[in-house]
Formats: structure tokens, sequence, C-alpha cells
């Protein structure tokens, strides 16, 4: 694989990421309020997103083949239970993550 | 999730567990990269120009397999499309950011989204300035963990499989968070149906596209519904 061509890939990948970061911007510029339904999906989509979000990190594990995702499970339950208990986000994390990292390592 | 006051220890408490997920997964990214022959100069361009966590990753098949420029560009816009929502929910909050916004749209992942998307501080001012900072440190996080693991290629002291839960439970944090900041669920339980439907029926590796699709589709029924009942 010759460097130009290499380093022509790079260039694109972060032309094409910066211009899907810069669109919405440039589309809804200057000083005119975002049109209604644009402001509506400003307000409901980190919801969804966020949702989104946690499924995609989610969404390699396999519940047919063992440990059947009992890892992520248990691990995520950790987190849900920590967090409504403490509202603390560091501690809600490090918890759930200490406990992730005991099961795959040690336990499954 | 923040305080009132606005400060620089206070943002970069925010991104601690950013920093857990960003230094393990850069420091990935390296290693692999470096065993592929592209050296730190590659890591420090690519996290620094790029910076999106998944995409570098797949930029390192791109790069070995050879693939057209073309390939590169349609791939990219596939597994990136999602910053469009991010920048769509984000237009009203960044605006009047003035010289910092550049930067800041530049460097809206995931995670820095995750952490200014519903920012409480009470200004506009003081939530510029504090995703700012979150910005600057989650990529030097990313950096970092790119360098280390180019530079230092395979030799980690202790065994790290599973750090990178820290970034799953982050989400998970912010869902709850709004979750319980609102009595209104249905976006949230749109987003999560949205995706769990599409994982299942298209796969993990392209379950992206249709379930934003999707989420759209039904958010944009249901503020058509909605303003019928208040018709009524």
């Amino acid at each position: 694989m010759n460097n130009l061509h290499s380093a022509l890939i790079v260039a694109v990948v972060a032309l094409v990421t910066i211009g899907l970061r810069f669109l919405p911007f440039a589309i809804f510029s200057g000083s005119k309020p975002v049109p209604p339904f644009v402001a509506y999906l400003g307000k409901v989509l980190p919801y969804a997103i966020m949702g989104m979000l946690v499924v995609y990190c989610l969404r390699n594990v396999s519940i047919t083949a063992a440990p059947h995702g009992l890892p992520e499970l248990i691990s995520c339950a950790l987190v849900t239970a920590l967090h409504l208990w403490k509202r603390n986000t560091l501690i809600s994390i490090v918890g759930g993550t200490a406990c992730y990292m005991l099961l795959v390592q040690l336990a499954f | 999730m923040s305080s009132a006051k606005s400060s620089l220890r206070e943002a970069f408490i925010a991104t601690t567990p950013v920093m857990a997920g960003y230094i393990v997964l850069g420091m990935g990214f390296g290693v692999l990269l470096s065993t592929k022959g592209y050296g730190p100069l590659w890591a420090l361009v690519m996290s620094g120009f790029i910076y999106a966590g998944s995409m570098q990753y797949l930029t390192i098949d791109l790069l070995t397999g050879g693939a057209s420029l073309i390939t590169a560009a349609l791939t990219t816009l596939l597994v990136n499309a999602r910053h469009l929502f991010y920048g769509i929910s984000m237009v009203e909050g960044y605006r009047g950011m003035g010289k910092k916004k550049p930067y800041a749209i530049f460097a809206l992942t995931d995670e820095t989204y995750s952490l200014v998307c519903q920012d409480a501080h009470p200004t506009r001012e003081e939530r510029h300035r504090y995703a700012f900072r979150v910005s600057v440190f989650n990529q030097l996080w990313w950096v970092s963990g790119s360098m280390i693991g180019s530079l230092l290629g395979e030799i980690i002291p202790f065994d790290v499989t599973g750090i990178d839960f820290a970034l799953t439970a982050l989400f998970l944090t912010v869902f709850i968070e709004q979750w319980l900041s609102t009595k209104d669920h249905a976006s949230a339980i749109i987003g999560v149906t949205a995706s769990v439907l599409c994982v299942m029926i298209f796969g993990g590796g392209n379950f992206l596209i249709p379930a934003m699709i999707s989420i759209l589709i039904a958010l944009t029924i249901l503020r058509c519904v909605r303003k019928e009942d208040a018709h009524e």
C-alpha cells in the first residue's frame, strides 16, 4: 500500500466526518430561528439518541452463544441500581465497569 | 450531573469516565495501527483530524485493504451519519459560541455529546465554556491513548479486558438521568425499541442507518399525533 493513497484515505475519512459534524450547523446558521420541526427534534432527539447509543455499545452481544450476554446484563443492572441509589455518575460507571471487568476476566 | 458552578475542575471530573474509555480504546487503536505498519505520526494525524473512535478502527481496515477513496467516503458516511443527529440537537445550544464554536462542532463525538446535550448550567456563556472544555479534555484523552498505544505497542502492565465497558456505562447513566428528568418517556422508548428491532432485523453491523431513519419517522409521527390531540 503506498503512502499517498493511505494519506488520501485518511483525508477522505476526516473530511466526510467533519462534513457530517458541520452540516446541521451550516444549514441552520445565522440569526434566523431554526424551523419548528428542527427545534422539536433538537428537544426530543437526545432521549432517543442515548437509547440508541446504549444499544450501539451492546450491538455485538450474542444472547444465543455463551455467555449469553450475562456479563453485560449483570453490569448494566448494577449501573442502573447504583445510579438510582446514589445518582452519582462516577460511582455508577466505576462500579459497573469494575464488575464487568471482573466478570469477563474471571467468571466467564 | 452538573452543578451551578462552572470550573475547569468540574469539566475535568465530568470527562473522567470518557478518559478511562478513550485512553483504553485509543491505545487499542494505536497498537492495531502500528502492527499494520502505520507509526505514531499516522496515529496522531488520525486521532487529531478524524477523531471518531469506531470509524478510526474501520479506517485501519480501509488502509490495509487498499480501499478506493469512494469506498472510504461511503463507509464514513454510513458509520458517522449519526453525527447529523448530534448537530441537529445542538444547533440551538451552540448558538453564539463565537471563536470556540468550530472546534466544539468538530469535536462533537458520541461521548462529548452525551456530556453536553443536557447541560444544566444556568447561563448560555457557562454552558458554552463547559462544552468547550469538555471537548478539549475528551480529545486530549483520545489522542493520548492512541499515542501511548502507538509508541508502547503491546506493553500493557495489567489486563484491561472489559474496561471499554466504561463507555457503555456512561451512556447508560446519561440515559437514566434523562429518564428521571422528565415524565415524557416517548422519545427514549422510541430510541431503544427502534434500535433493538433494527439490531434484530439488520444485525449489529448494519443497524445504525435503519435505526436512525425509523427513529426520525417515529418522532415525526409522534409530533403529528400530539398536534392532533392538542387541537381536539
